[in-house]
């Protein structure tokens, strides 16, 4: 029998590892966005768990809306590295900083 | 037990291929890793008995947008663009941050008020319990109007990405007969002098 402190220690660790790899990849575009899915995942599970511990259907209604803005958003955020990939040959995070704030 | 067993399984899966993610020097392999991430924690959603939306998270993360992360990076060519300068210098910051996040965390879930009996009540549902009817009474009933927000949202993502991908592109090849009336002679013919071309067995002769 799974009980809840399992499932919700293990999307907190999940969402701990995605932080670690913000920053310790914080040069690489892509890989920043791929822990931005990793800890949406994270959440989703923890959705997901409530809404199976609780007996409650409207947990899995959030984590569906939360699938679909998150397609989105990776789908945007891919358009824009290409844009950013043709005008400046490079996704280092370092030298696209065009503005001297 | 099996459940349990099951459970600890594709826990086991999911971490480390979440590790892998965050230290991999290859943004490919990267991405596979994610695949595989997505894959475990499909694997227990299907445990939590939340079917329709496991069944979803494998059609539509990893069928369509870890393909489209794979397209981007193969796209780009990045093999001699990444560099993890900085990898080295904020290991030490890193860690200590998911250290610092992991006890905290581990102090919220571990505390009394997730660990009594008032979580245990679970019903198991029968096997003709359609998890996906029950979603979809709740969505297009109570949240109906969330949904088409929803909807919306990936008509303004799908034209927003075709917009910004396609912001060069020329499609339209039509002429222009205003300015092709005016065209002058010396505009297009250009009269070159040359010498009379003759076949080579006749210039030796």
């Amino acid at each position: 029998m799974i009980t809840l402190p399992e499932v919700l220690s293990l999307s907190a660790l999940i969402f701990c590892i995605s932080i670690a790899g913000i920053f310790l990849n914080r040069k690489n575009i892509i890989i920043l966005l791929m822990c931005i899915e990793l800890m949406l995942l994270s959440v989703n599970m923890n959705f997901i768990a409530f809404s199976h511990f609780l007996g409650d259907i409207h947990g899995q209604v959030f984590v569906f809306f939360i699938l679909t803005v998150a397609a989105a958003e990776s789908a945007i955020g891919l358009a824009i590295l290409i844009v950013l990939f043709r005008k400046k040959k490079t996704i280092n995070v370092d030298d696209l900083s065009s503005m001297k704030g | 037990m099996i459940e349990q067993v099951v459970f600890y399984l594709f826990s086991g899966v999911l971490v480390f291929s979440a590790t892998m993610v965050v230290v991999m020097r290859n943004p490919i392999h990267a991405a596979l890793f994610l695949i595989l991430a997505f894959f475990a924690s499909s694997a227990i959603w299907l445990l939590l008995q939340a079917e329709f939306l496991a069944i979803t998270l494998v059609l539509v993360y990893v069928g369509a947008v870890m393909v489209l992360f794979l397209f981007v990076v193969m796209m780009l060519d990045l093999n001699n663009v990444t560099s993890r300068e900085g990898f080295i210098r904020y290991l030490p910051v890193g860690i200590s941050v998911a250290v610092l996040m992991v006890v905290a965390m581990g102090l919220v879930v571990g505390s009394d008020y997730f660990l009594g009996d008032r979580y245990l009540a679970i019903q198991q549902f029968d096997a003709d319990h359609s998890n996906t009817r029950e979603l979809g009474l709740a969505l297009y009933t109570q949240y109906l109007y969330q949904f088409e927000i929803a909807g919306a949202i990936l008509l303004v993502a799908i034209i927003a990405a075709i917009s910004l991908g396609m912001s060069k592109l020329k499609i339209n090849k039509s002429i222009n007969p205003d300015k092709q009336v005016f065209v002058k002679k010396h505009e297009r013919l250009r009269i070159v002098k040359m010498k009379a071309e003759t076949k080579k067995g006749e210039s030796e002769a």
